[in-house]
């Protein structure tokens, strides 16, 4: 299943809505998203991840890339789908992401 | 200004574009914009990179190393562009087949880097291989990118530790422990509170290097039980984790999960140690399979006989050729990997006396790889601990080479706390030097060379110990035959489980009396999992073939053995209590800060006369040579199987003496809090048949 990728910066709030699944081959399409929209210097990155149904190591991978690449950036993860939110716990991204139910206000 | 190129492409094959690597580090190291490969070989002809899409049986591209890539034995290339998290790479080395010189090589094979940091081909634990595939177990890539968001080893005082030894999928593999992803780095990471209410600092993992659980499967001849490599004694490389305990390792992620379990177990303030082997590898005698080593330096990595055929000092094929300069490296680069990659805090050396052994396999006066060890820079924080025996019938308990820093399991401990406990007479000169730290073995070491033990991982179980007369291990496949002889246990009256309320009353008993000599003997204590709780493998003592209920903790047992749970983890706030317990110098049975009494005496059952030929040894700690200073302490042990009465020394002026134990006494009042129970009301008590009576004052 392919990836969808929309993507949108709002003042210093960058947003991503994500649709299918993102492995090893959909995350370099992610990735270049992500480095894109860090361009403008937002202070958060909020990801729509509801359709989201499966996130690999690549993709988690990008989460920490977009973190390096911009140290202090707050991430948020909305409505993630159990199977992920169960892979962070698991590999200790959670504790470096915000994941939510509600989008956040813009910043 | 311009970013600086240094690496730039200068090859191309098949569209991928490659140039000269740098030959250090070995491995595979992502650098700007590629990969640099480097592995060692010094009889091969050539050699190639094999390229893989990950789990592709087919590789996309072989780039063999031009001959200037080669310097000195090393080769090394940088391949540029490549998909890091879709990949994986092996080699093929060209060079002269000639076994009896020691040369094994063969082009046909794809081999995996010896410093591989993730190893694919096993992801899933027990998910049947592919066996058509060339190439099984396959080297990817790592990444370094962890958020350890401050921690760091622990560096906790070796005289503090309680170790705890543990099998990652063992402890909580069985469904009782209701953990989300049970038998991974994952489950055990949610059961951190209850080894922080057990009271350990100190958790050691049977080996959790990349294996094969799947080495030598077979299925019992009777039973069709699948039997596998469960406890993992066969490496298949050195630098990568076991993928098959973490939950994630399917999606490739068991490095964030070890590394996640480890912080947390940091942050619960309990050392993480690893229980490695370096003695031998999972390549076997000349029979085995190519996997790494054998087609890449055969005559390097392995003890060979002047026939080229293996030593076999490891009892299972093969010798690694540890004190190789080569080899010696390797080491030292792995477990410097393990401490600062994965902040590990420890490391447990499985036989470890092949460490010291020449490359002739003769034992070594000063070896250069247990010195190197003891010296590291990057290692001077972290307990090196040795088994310090080897199948090859060197056995070096108390003579291991330490260099002031290698403790050793004390084997002895185990061994004589058993006769002891079990009731032979004669004991008691060699158990007063097991309880002070066995000054005899470690007298210019110090209590701390010893690791104190009566269960560990091979062997019985502490209920079994007090259960079974002999092995009982028809459930391994191999007619009993297998496992150890001397275990130096007693049934207490009946082979194996019973009703009898008396025998099991009196296993209660020898469990609380083994756990109290353990936890209040100078030196490291370490408690084998589910000991706390009662685990039986029926008699097994050699459960190394069973992933399944025989080996599993059944935390069910939890609720049942409340009482057994409820001693052994007050017995470790006892010891936590208590630093009279836990110095790091030997007892000088003199008084060297004035308090009237020596720092430690010896007593029978009159103070001050020891029936050196009998089964009851009393002993008087004084709490004012203790630092910081404590309570007294006064044990009184009676392994005769009638109760005695024993005469009790005179408590500190002001004070009277309470009960801590009484091993002869039902729950709650075989074991009190930290207040201590009842006062003694006269100079003499009564100590149960088989029991111990601690008293605090």
């Amino acid at each position: 299943m392919a990836l969808d990728i929309q993507s949108a910066v709002d003042a210093k709030t960058a947003r991503i809505a994500l649709a299918g699944e993102l492995d090893g081959s959909s995350a370099p399409a992610l990735r270049e998203t992500v480095d894109r929209v860090l361009g403008g210097k937002p202070t958060q990155l909020v990801l729509q991840v509801e359709k989201l149904s499966f996130m690999a190591s690549a993709g988690l991978r990008i989460l920490i890339f977009a973190k390096q690449k911009q140290p202090g950036l707050k991430i948020y993860l909305v409505k993630p789908q159990p199977g992920v939110v169960d892979t962070l716990h698991k590999t200790g991204f959670y504790d470096g992401v915000y994941v939510t139910d509600d989008e956040p206000a813009l910043a | 200004m311009d970013e600086r190129i240094d690496f730039y492409p200068t090859h191309e094959v098949g569209g991928i574009r490659f140039r000269r690597g740098r030959p250090l580090p070995f491995g595979a190291t992502i650098v700007p914009n590629g990969v640099n490969f480097s592995i060692f070989s010094s009889a091969a002809d050539s050699c190639t990179l094999v390229l893989f899409h990950k789990r592709e049986a087919e590789p996309f591209v072989e780039i063999e190393f031009p001959r200037e890539f080669r310097i000195g034995d090393v080769y090394s290339m940088i391949v540029f562009d490549l998909d890091y998290e879709n990949l994986e790479y092996g080699y093929r080395l060209s060079g002269p087949w000639n076994p009896e010189a020691g040369q094994r090589f063969d082009k046909a094979k794809i081999l995996c880097d010896p410093y591989a940091k993730v190893i694919g081909g096993r992801d899933v634990w027990r998910a049947k291989p592919d066996w058509s595939d060339l190439y099984q177990h396959r080297a990817r890539l790592s990444f370094d990118d962890f958020d350890w968001e401050g921690d760091r080893p622990l560096e906790i005082a070796t005289k503090d530790l309680i170790i705890y030894e543990a099998h990652v999928r063992g402890f909580t593999a069985h469904p009782s422990s209701k953990v989300s992803a049970p038998g991974t780095f994952a489950g055990l990471r949610e059961k951190i509170p209850y080894l922080k209410s057990l009271g350990i600092n100190c958790i050691e993992l049977l080996p959790i290097y990349e294996f094969d659980e799947w080495e030598n499967n077979r299925l019992h001849p009777e039973t069709g039980e699948l039997l596998l490599n469960y406890w993992g004694y066969s490496t298949l490389g050195f630098f990568a984790p076991k993928a098959g305990y973490a939950a994630t390792g399917s999606l490739g992620m068991q490095v964030d999960e070890l590394k996640n379990l480890i912080k947390e177990l940091h942050r619960a303030g309990i050392e993480v140690m690893l229980d490695v082997v370096f003695n031998h590898t999972a390549e076997g005698d000349q029979r085995g399979p190519y996997i790494s080593y054998r087609g890449i330096d055969n005559r390097t990595y392995y003890l060979l006989t002047p026939e080229g055929y293996y030593y076999n000092f490891s009892g299972c094929g093969n010798t690694l050729n540890c004190n190789h300069p080569v080899v010696r490296n390797m080491v030292l680069d792995c477990l410097r990997y393990w401490a600062s990659e994965y902040h590990v805090d420890g490391f447990r050396f499985d036989l470890a006396s092949i460490l010291g052994r020449d490359q002739n396999g003769a034992p070594l006066a000063n070896p250069p790889l247990l010195e190197s060890l003891a010296y590291d820079p990057v290692l001077s924080k972290c307990k090196l601990v040795a088994e310090a025996w080897d199948a090859g019938g060197l056995y070096q308990v108390g003579s291991f080479p330490a260099y002031g820093r290698w403790a050793e399991w004390n084997g002895r401990y185990r061994d004589s706390i058993r006769r002891f406990i079990k009731g032979d007479a004669g004991m008691l000169g060699e158990i007063g030097n097991r309880i002070q730290g066995s000054p005899d073995l470690y007298w210019y070491r110090g209590p701390t060379a010893s690791l104190n033990f009566i269960t560990c991982h091979d062997g019985f179980t502490l209920r079994d110990m007090v259960s079974y007369n002999g092995k009982h291990n028809e459930a391994n496949g191999e007619r009993n035959n297998d496992g150890a002889n001397d275990n130096n246990s007693w049934n207490c009256g009946w082979e194996g489980e019973t009703d009898d309320p008396g025998v099991n009353a009196l296993r209660s008993r020898q469990m609380r009396n083994a756990a109290t000599i353990l936890f209040l003997s100078r030196g490291v204590p370490m408690l084998l999992m589910g000991d706390e709780l009662g685990r039986t493998q029926g008699g097994n003592n050699n459960g190394y073939c069973h992933d399944g209920a025989l080996s599993w903790l059944d935390w069910n047992d939890v609720k049942r053995e409340t009482g057994l749970l409820r001693f052994f983890s007050n017995l470790l706030a006892f010891r936590r209590a208590h630093s009279v317990l836990r110095g790091d110098r030997f007892f000088e049975h003199r008084d060297y800060v004035g308090s009237g009494k020596p720092d430690i005496s010896f007593h029978g059952t009159r103070v001050g006369q020891l029936d050196w030929g009998g089964r009851c040894l009393a002993f008087l700690l004084c709490g004012k040579h203790a630092t910081p200073q404590d309570d007294d302490l006064y044990v009184a042990i009676n392994m005769f199987w009638d109760g005695l009465p024993f005469q009790v020394p005179q408590a500190p002026e002001g004070k009277r003496w309470r009960v801590a134990i009484n091993t002869s006494m039902p729950s709650p009042e075989d074991i009190y809090d930290s207040k201590g129970g009842p006062q003694v009301g006269s100079d003499e008590i009564i100590v149960g048949g088989r029991s111990i009576v601690v008293l605090v004052a």
